[in-house]
């Protein structure tokens, strides 16, 4: 094996577990600090089914954001549409041909529009740049973590279509590559410089998701304004710390 | 009128360019030794002068809140500055005031969570926007958590449903506790515990002026309409805001709901110990305070033995009674579990006329044509009725069953898009008198338009602190104090009580009252 390629192993390795260690251990944190009092914003839902109507309509329409700004919407639903599609896309990549999955994998569908997301999610990234650029009161809001997120989202986007369209790589290596990480059979990674530095900016993006506002992903599941029932008067809400404050002066009996 | 010039009116609301520093001269007066003891909270040698060891001090109660609410917890990470609420703060609309912006107003305490709570802002501060605690973020914060309501106007365009609210009530506690409380909220709040309520109304002025009211009542109707306080074994107890008990136009909503009760045939008292719904503990972000707010009406339910709690027309009040009174002051056991614990006046009233046990005259409400303001604590924190979104149909209904001429506001001004008086969230206080009036912009220029376009005369509230600060604002404007008016006060006017008006003498009077009142 290469150096390059141990390199890369390393890496990757390295960055798998910080992003699975980094988010499990903000989704625990998410669920171990209580929620004291009821905050839904209401209009709320009164059942569970409704909660999940409430969240279908957030995470896949993002509603909310449609009312608020419709060019950020535009920008936004845009680009992370199109990141699911790439996503598809790259299953191809971990999933092998003799998964029950594959099938689903290898549509005509699935792979043609992952094909093309790559142009939508730049347009989407760019309009969102723009924004902050020259909107006044969202350039006022960045850091340049802010900016850098974009560059950095967009440097893989672009890397992704230049593979696609101008340099392509060796993918059969490539899988091989992959699939070894998953089955600790390691094997060389192609090393032309358009996939290293896709790979590269993949692997930063891995490390900074849990230290970053990248964690609005998981974190959106846990804000008590969104996935509180509005049951208040029905069924008596009470947190830990809340219920030991009541057992010390007993006013509550 | 005052140092500083009213915003304009337009057509057509235009988002503002941001002028920076715009507001960074507004602060509440803060609260003395004597005010910060009575709550309990430290104070340093001067008047907001920060405590010894005021930094630690803050992490340290920072880090407490980010265990406790999982809200500002989740709120603190997952912002990602994508702007969609920067335009939706009343206060930023009429400042113009970047500070102003939602997201700008988190940040100031977010900056400091992220330099000392977060790996990236400890390592790389600068990249990601955080900074050193200091005097000066902690003045700007006292500056910039005093120009928010609470109402959760941002939070509704959230696409992660962050709640501004929540990071300014954790702000202010902490505040208060290195020092710097607000006069206002901390010299109103103790008066709740050694009194009763917000004004420091004792017994005897209550029962004085409850006798008062009975009294006129009875000259405008004929009718003897009991107004009891204190009285044990009564079906109902009403907990309303104490400026129902004085101020315009509050005091005819108070009417309105005794004759409703007088009507119905219900037993019903006012408590002079829990003489109060508000819950100031909310506005300063204390859980133990509006859990000891609370707690004053469980104990005046159980002395005297009611079997319904009923609050009258209050935001805030009904936002902590609908989601927080069984939190903080239940279980209920021990109240009749056939009715909504608690109710809200509007779900009785509404009850009463789909029965059909009022006789209403609606044209004694022809000289107006109505408008209705959804209180922000109501549209967006709680629910009247038994649907989602009947906060927004059943007090346009009552209003309509009582009024023939009503018109809405702009849509995107109303339901949960409402905007917020500008006077909520702790600031209705005669020292914040600018940011009050600029925060009214919104409201008033969707006002101004129904008033210019559909003839509005009178915009109708169900929140003590709305009508207190449209009183004082709609002059700012070019409109009358006049002009605002409690829904209960309608009910009121277009109520007929059995036996009104058997004597035409009295009915006369009423005639001219009305006139003038208009």
């Amino acid at each position: 094996m290469t150096a390059l390629s141990i390199l890369y192993v390393i890496l990757f390795y390295v960055a798998m577990i910080t992003l699975i260690v980094g988010v499990t251990n903000k989704i625990l944190q998410y669920i171990r600090v209580p929620a004291p009092l009821k905050i839904a914003i209401t209009p709320a839902p009164l059942t569970r089914t409704g909660v999940v109507y409430r969240f279908f309509t957030e995470v896949v329409l993002f509603n909310s954001l449609w009312r608020a700004t419709k060019w950020t919407w535009i920008f936004g639903w845009i680009f992370h549409l199109s990141l699911l599609l790439a996503f598809f896309r790259h299953l191809r990549y971990v999933i092998s041909p003799d998964s029950f999955l594959w099938p689903l994998v290898d549509l005509q569908v699935v792979q043609s529009f992952g094909h093309y997301a790559g142009f939508a999610m730049l347009f989407g990234l760019a309009g969102l740049f723009g924004r902050r650029i020259f909107v006044d009161r969202v350039r006022y809001i960045s850091s340049p973590s802010d900016y850098l997120m974009l560059l950095l989202i967009m440097g893989i986007a672009g890397t992704g279509l230049l593979m696609a369209y101008v340099a392509h790589t060796d993918i059969v290596q490539l899988k091989a590559f992959i699939m070894g990480l998953f089955f600790l059979d390691w094997q060389n990674l192609p090393s032309d410089l358009v996939l290293l530095a896709h790979l590269t900016m993949v692997i930063g993006l891995m490390m900074i998701f849990p230290v970053s506002k990248l964690l609005h992903a998981p974190g959106l599941f846990f804000a008590p304004t969104r996935y509180q029932l509005d049951n208040p008067r029905e069924k008596r809400h009470i947190s830990e710390w809340g219920a030991e404050i009541e057992a010390k002066d007993g006013r509550n009996s | 009128m005052a140092d500083f010039e009213t915003p304009q009116t337009r057509e057509f609301p235009i988002i503002p360019t941001i002028v920076e520093g715009a507001m960074s001269h507004s602060a509440p007066f803060l609260a003395s030794e004597e005010f910060q003891t009575d709550m309990g909270f430290p104070s340093g040698e001067e008047t907001g002068q920060l405590i010894d060891g005021w930094k630690e001090k803050f992490l340290e109660l920072l880090k407490d809140k980010l265990g406790k609410y999982r809200s500002l917890q989740v709120f603190m990470d997952t912002c990602v500055k994508c702007g969609a609420c920067t335009d939706k703060c009343h206060y930023f609309i009429g400042t113009a005031d970047p500070k102003n912006m939602p997201v700008a107003r988190q940040d100031l305490l977010r900056k400091i969570y992220r330099r000392y709570f977060t790996w990236a802002g400890r390592v790389f501060p600068k990249l990601v926007g955080a900074i050193d605690l200091t005097e000066e973020v902690i003045d700007e914060m006292y500056s910039y958590y005093h120009q928010c309501s609470e109402c959760r106007r941002c939070a509704v365009f959230c696409p992660f449903g962050i709640d501004t609210a929540e990071v300014t009530m954790a702000a202010r506690d902490i505040l208060s506790m290195v020092g710097k409380g607000q006069k206002y909220s901390n010299q109103i709040i103790p008066k709740i515990f050694k009194i009763g309520n917000n004004l420091g109304l004792p017994e005897p002025a209550l029962a004085d002026t409850l006798e008062g009211l009975e009294e006129e009542i009875e000259e405008e109707t004929g009718v003897k309409v009991r107004m009891p306080l204190d009285e044990k074994g009564a079906d109902i107890l009403l907990v309303t805001p104490s400026a129902d008990f004085f101020a315009e136009p509050h005091v005819d909503g108070l009417m309105g709901y005794a004759k409703v009760f007088h009507a119905a045939g219900v037993s019903w008292t006012i408590s002079s110990k829990a003489s109060e719904a508000a819950n100031f503990g909310l506005f300063i972000g204390s859980y133990e305070q509006m859990r000891k707010i609370s707690l004053r009406i469980r104990d005046e339910a159980k002395r005297l033995g009611v079997k319904r709690i009923i609050f009258g027309e209050c935001g805030h009040a009904w936002r902590v009674a609908y989601n927080h009174l069984n939190t903080l002051a239940g279980p209920w056991d021990f109240l009749d579990q056939n009715y909504p614990i608690p109710q809200h006046i509007l779900e009785f009233t509404k009850d009463c006329l789909d029965r059909g046990i009022l006789n209403i005259d609606k044209s004694e409400n022809d000289h107006m044509t109505l408008t209705f303001h959804d209180s922000c604590n109501i549209a967006r924190a709680s629910r009247i009725g038994e649907e989602p979104g009947s906060q927004f149909t059943i007090p346009r209904e009552v209003i309509k069953a009582v009024c023939n001429n009503y018109v809405d506001m702009a849509p995107e001004t109303i339901h949960d898009a409402t905007f917020c008086c500008g006077g909520g969230g702790g600031l209705l206080t005669d020292d914040l008198m600018e940011i009050r009036v600029k925060g009214a912009q919104p409201r008033m220029e969707a006002l101004t338009n129904v008033v210019k376009d559909s003839g509005v005369t009178h915009m109708a509230a169900i929140c003590a602190i709305c009508k207190s600060q449209f009183t004082k604002v709609l002059p700012y404007y070019g409109m009358t104090m006049d002009q605002i008016v409690s829904v209960h006060q309608l009910v009121s006017s277009a109520i007929i009580l059995e036996g009104q008006g058997e004597d035409n003498s009295d009915e006369l009077e009423n005639g001219d009252e009305t006139e003038e009142a208009a």
